[in-house]
C-alpha cells in the first residue's frame, strides 16, 4: 500500500462517531489548558495519559492530537484578547493581536488565528505524511554552527523589527540576555548569578516572565493612570467575521509562516517561538501597511500563529522518524506510543504503518475540530471585551497567578511574578517596548549554548563557525540584514521613505 | 486533654491498617523520566489497590534538587508523601551545593534502572572501544563526546571512562545537551565524535544501522545486546542511571515499613512488570539496609569523579 492509501484508511478508520467524539473532547480540553497560562498541553497530557491506558490506541491518539494542537491554538486566544500570552510561542500573536482587540477588531484577529493555523496545521501535516523522512535528514545536518547562525540571524532581524527607537529595543533586549545567563550554565553545570536562591538555578521561567511583562505590567499601568482615558475598547467595530481585505492581507503570511515554522519545528533544538519570531520579522518587512505594524496589523496576528501551529506538526518529524522527542508533549506522546509497546524510531514507518497514519489522521481531523469549535466562539470570546475593565484586569491578575502557582508551585515564583510585573509596569511609563526583552530571554541561552558547544567541537577554533555552507548563508544573510538598511539610510533616508509612502498608494 | 490524647491514639490505631492516600512528588517537568516513574506508581498503586488516590506533583528545577528540598521541608513526618528521584540528584545535590540531601529525607528502594551505552555514527571510522580509547589517548580534546546535562550520568561516565583509561579526566571534552534526545540528533548528524547515554534512547537507531553500539555500562553483559561491556573492553567502569523512591523525614520504623510495603507490593505486582517491559525499564528493586549501603558508595563515588572532572571543587 503507499503513502495515500495508508492515510485514506487511517482517514475512514478516524471517522467512526466514537473517535470523531474523542477528538472534540482532545480538543476542548486542549484549548482550554491553552487558554490558562502556566498549564500547558504537555500536562494535560501527563494528566490525561493514565486515563487513555482504558482507550484503544486509535482513540487515545487522536485524543492526544486533539489535546496538542487545541492547546497550540488556545494560547492565541488569550493572546489576543487578554494580552496574556498561555504560551511561550504566542508571545508574538500578543504584540499585534491585542492592538486589534482593542479596535474592536478582535474577531478578524481570532478568525485569522484560527483559519491560519487551520490552514497551517492542514500543510504540515501533509508534509509529515508524505516528507518526513527528507526532512528529518534534512534537520540532521543543522549542527552547533548552523544553529548559531539561525540564532543571529533571528536576532538581527527581530531586532529590527521592534519599535521606533533602536536604543530602546536594543536595551530592553540586553536586559533579556541579562537575564537569560541567570541558572545553571548547560555546558559546565555550574550557576551563575543565582545568589544561592535554589529557584534561580534553572533560569527564569520564560512563560512566569511573559504573564509578568505582558499581563501584570500591563493592568498596573492600566490602574496607574490616574484619569481614566477611555483608550477605546470596544468590543466589536464592523463585522466579527474576516472582511474581504482581511481574507487578502492573511492568506500569503499564512503560506508564509506555514513555509517558516514547519523546518523550524521540525529541527531538534529548534523550538515554535523561533518560528513566530521569524515570521513576525517577515511580515514586519514584506508588509504594504509598515505604519499599521505596532498597532494592530492582522500580517502580524496570521504569520506567527501559522507559524506556530506548523512547528506543532514539524516536532512530530523528529518523534516519528527518529523517536526523538523534541518538546515536552512530544516527550509524553512518546511515553503514550510505548503504552502500546511501540517504540518510534527509523523503523515505526515500516513496522507500523497503520498506526503512524492513524496518527496523521487524527491529527488532520483534529485540525478541522479545533476550526469547526473555534469559529462559532469568536463571537463568545469577544464579548470578554465588554466585561468592565476594572473587572477584567482583576480577573486577568487572578488568571496569570493561578497559572503561574500552578505550573511552579514556589513563592519565589509568585514574587518573580510581581517583581517582573512591576518592571513591565515601568518599562512601559517610560516607553521601552517589551518584546525584545522576552526575546532575548528565549533566545539568549539558545545562541551561547550552541556557539560554545559548536567551539568546544572545534576545540576553539571560530574559522569551524564559517566552514559550513549552510551556517555561512546564514550569517551573510544576517550580515545583509544589518549593513543593507544602513546603506539606503546614509545614500538618503528620504528617497527610501518616499518609496515606502508612494507603494502604500 | 488526657482523653482527646487516648481518643486521638485510637484512632490513629484504627486508620493504621487502613489504604494511604499518596501524594508523589516528581522534582522534574512533565514528559521525562522521574515524571513517567511518578505516573507509573500512580497507575500501578490505584489498579492494584494499594492505594485508592495517588496524586502527582511535579516541581521541577535543578537536577530534582528544588523538588527535594520543598519535599524535605515541608513534609517532616507525613507518611502519605512520597518523591522519585534517581542517580542524577546525586550528582545535581553535589554540583549545585544543595542545602538539602537525601539524608534529609527517608530511601525507601530503587525500583528502577537504565545502563549507559557508548555509540559512534554508523558512518564513523572507529569500529570497537579499544579504537575510541586510543584516539581518547592520543589526544583527549579531539574527541568529543554528546551527552546529557553537564555533571550528570553521562557527563560522570565519560570520566569514568577517561580516569580508567588512564586519561585525565579533566581534559575531556564533553559537550552537554539538554537530554539524550537532542545529544541523539548531534550524534546522526555527525556533529561529534562519540554519544552517550541510557541504551533506551539509543536503541531504535542501533537496531535501525544509523548508530554501532560500542559498549554498554553494566557490570555483566546484556542479554539481547550486542556489544561488550566496559570491563570486558578493559575498564573498569560500571554505571547505572537508576530511579528511586523516598518518603518523608521524621518518619517512625513502623510507618517506614508500611511504605516499604505498600512500595515493595507494587514492584512485585505483574502490573508493574508489565509496565517496566512496556517503557524498557529493568526491574533493579533493592530495598532496606542494602539499598541505604548501596546509596552511600554512590554517592561516595559520584563525589570523588565530579571533583576529579574538576565540577565540584
Amino acid at each position: 500500500m503507499g503513502a495515500l492509501d495508508f492515510l485514506l484508511q487511517g482517514l475512514a478508520t478516524a471517522a467512526d462517531p466514537m473517535l470523531l467524539l474523542y477528538a472534540l473532547i482532545g480538543v476542548t480540553l486542549g484549548t482550554a489548558v491553552g487558554v490558562l497560562p502556566g498549564i500547558g498541553p504537555a500536562l494535560t497530557v501527563a494528566l490525561l495519559l493514565p486515563v487513555t491506558y482504558r482507550l484503544d490506541p486509535a482513540g487515545s491518539l487522536i485524543m492526544f492530537a486533539g489535546i496538542y494542537y487545541g492547546g497550540m491554538y488556545g494560547g492565541s486566544t488569550t493572546s489576543i484578547l487578554l494580552n496574556t500570552p498561555g504560551e511561550s510561542a504566542s508571545i508574538i500573536t500578543a504584540l499585534e493581536g491585542n492592538k486589534m482587540a482593542r479596535k474592536g477588531r478582535g474577531g478578524p484577529a481570532l478568525a485569522t488565528a484560527a483559519i491560519g493555523s487551520f490552514i497551517a496545521g492542514l500543510v504540515a501535516t501533509l508534509l509529515l505524511a508524505f516528507l518526513a523522512p527528507t526532512i528529518v535528514k534534512l534537520a540532521l545536518v543543522f549542527g552547533p554552527r548552523e544553529y548559531f547562525a539561525l540564532m543571529v540571524l533571528a536576532f538581527v532581524t527581530v531586532s529590527a523589527a521592534f519599535g521606533d527607537s533602536a536604543l530602546r529595543g536594543l536595551t530592553s533586549l540586553f536586559l533579556g540576555l541579562a537575564l537569560a545567563c541567570v541558572g545553571i550554565d548547560q555546558l559546565t553545570g555550574q550557576a551563575r548569578l543565582s545568589f544561592g536562591v535554589p529557584e534561580l538555578l534553572d533560569g527564569i521561567e520564560v512563560t512566569t516572565m511573559a504573564v509578568a511583562m505582558f499581563a501584570l505590567g500591563e493592568a498596573l499601568f492600566i490602574a496607574g493612570q490616574r484619569v481614566q482615558v477611555d483608550d477605546e475598547v470596544t468590543a466589536v467595530k464592523g463585522s466579527v467575521w474576516m472582511n474581504r481585505q482581511d481574507w487578502a492581507r492573511s492568506w500569503k503570511p499564512w503560506l508564509r509562516g506555514t513555509v517558516i515554522g514547519f523546518p523550524i519545528g521540525a529541527m531538534p533544538a529548534g523550538g515554535a517561538e523561533i518560528g513566530t519570531f521569524l515570521s513576525y520579522a517577515t511580515e514586519k518587512k514584506l508588509t504594504k501597511y509598515p505604519e499599521e505594524f505596532g498597532n494592530g496589523a492582522i500580517e502580524g496576528v496570521a504569520g506567527p500563529e501559522a507559524a506556530n501551529n506548523a512547528s506543532a506538526a514539524g516536532t512530530l518529524v523528529p518523534l516519528l522518524t527518529l523517536g526523538l522527542p523534541t518538546s515536552a508533549t512530544a516527550a509524553i506522546m512518546l511515553a503514550g506510543f510505548q503504552q502500546f509497546g511501540l517504540q518510534p524510531g527509523p523503523l515505526l514507518f515500516a513496522t507500523n504503518p497503520t498506526l503512524v497514519w492513524g496518527l496523521i489522521a487524527s491529527l488532520l481531523i483534529a485540525n478541522a475540530m479545533l476550526l469547526v469549535l473555534n469559529l462559532p466562539l469568536i463571537g463568545l470570546w469577544v464579548r470578554l471585551l465588554t466585561i468592565p475593565k476594572p473587572w477584567l484586569y482583576a480577573g486577568i491578575l487572578l488568571f496569570a497567578t493561578l497559572g503561574t502557582i500552578g505550573a511552579n508551585p514556589s513563592t519565589f515564583e509568585l514574587g518573580m511574578l510581581l517583581g517582573f510585573g512591576v518592571l513591565g509596569y515601568v518599562m512601559r511609563l517610560f516607553g521601552y517596548p517589551i518584546a525584545p526583552i522576552v526575546v532575548g530571554l528565549i533566545l539568549g541561552p539558545m545562541a551561547e549554548q550552541q556557539l560554545r558547544r559548536a567551539l568546544s567541537i572545534s576545540q576553539g577554533d571560530w574559522g569551524y563557525l564559517l566552514h559550513s555552507p549552510i551556517a555561512a548563508t546564514l550569517l551573510g544573510l544576517a550580515a545583509l540584514a544589518l549593513i543593507v538598511p544602513l546603506i539606503l539610510r546614509a545614500r538618503g533616508k528620504g528617497q527610501v521613505l518616499a518609496q515606502l509612502a508612494g507603494d502604500e498608494d | 486533654m488526657k482523653h482527646l490524647v487516648l481518643v486521638s491514639l485510637f484512632a490513629g490505631a484504627m486508620a493504621l491498617p487502613a489504604m494511604a492516600d499518596y501524594t508523589i512528588i516528581a522534582p522534574a517537568n512533565p514528559g521525562g523520566g522521574w515524571d513517567q516513574t511518578a505516573r507509573t506508581m500512580q497507575t500501578v498503586l490505584q489498579e492494584e489497590g494499594i492505594s485508592p488516590s495517588v496524586q502527582v506533583q511535579n516541581v521541577p528545577g535543578a537536577g530534582g534538587t528544588i523538588g527535594l528540598a520543598q519535599f524535605a521541608s515541608q513534609n517532616k513526618g507525613n507518611p502519605d508523601a512520597l518523591i522519585v528521584g534517581g542517580y542524577v540528584m546525586v550528582g545535581a545535590i553535589l554540583t549545585n551545593n544543595s542545602p538539602v540531601s537525601l539524608k534529609d529525607v527517608t530511601p525507601i528502594a530503587r525500583l528502577t534502572g537504565e545502563y549507559e551505552a557508548i555509540v559512534v555514527p554508523a558512518a564513523s571510522p572507529i569500529q570497537d572501544m579499544a579504537g575510541l580509547i586510543e584516539k581518547l589517548k592520543a589526544d583527549p580534546g579531539a574527541v568529543s563526546w554528546a551527552g546529557g546535562s553537564a555533571g550528570g550520568t553521562d557527563h560522570i561516565a565519560v570520566g569514568l571512562i577517561a580516569k580508567a583509561a588512564g586519561v585525565d579526566p579533566t581534559k575531556i571534552n564533553y559537550i552537554a545537551y539538554s537530554g539524550g534526545g537532542e545529544a541523539l540528533a548531534a550524534i546522526l548528524g555527525n556533529q561529534v565524535t562519540a554519544g552517550i547515554s541510557s541504551l533506551g534512547e539509543f536503541e531504535a537507531q542501533i537496531q535501525a544501522g544509523t548508530l554501532r553500539l560500542l559498549a554498554v555500562s553494566s557490570p555483566e553483559r546484556l542479554e539481547g545486546v550486542d556489544a561488550p561491556t566496559l570491563k570486558e573492553a578493559g575498564l573498569d567502569v560500571a554505571v547505572e542511571n537508576w530511579r528511586m523512591v523516598a518518603a518523608a523525614p521524621g518518619l517512625s520504623d513502623e510507618q517506614k515499613a508500611k511504605v516499604t510495603a505498600d512500595i515493595e507490593k507494587m514492584a512485585k505486582s505483574e502490573n508493574w512488570q508489565k509496565q517496566l517491559a512496556d517503557k524498557g525499564w529493568m526491574d533493579t528493586w533493592l530495598a532496606g539496609p542494602e539499598f541505604e549501603a548501596q546509596l552511600d558508595k554512590d554517592i561516595e563515588s559520584t563525589a570523588a569523579i565530579l571533583k576529579d572532572i574538576g565540577l565540584v571543587k
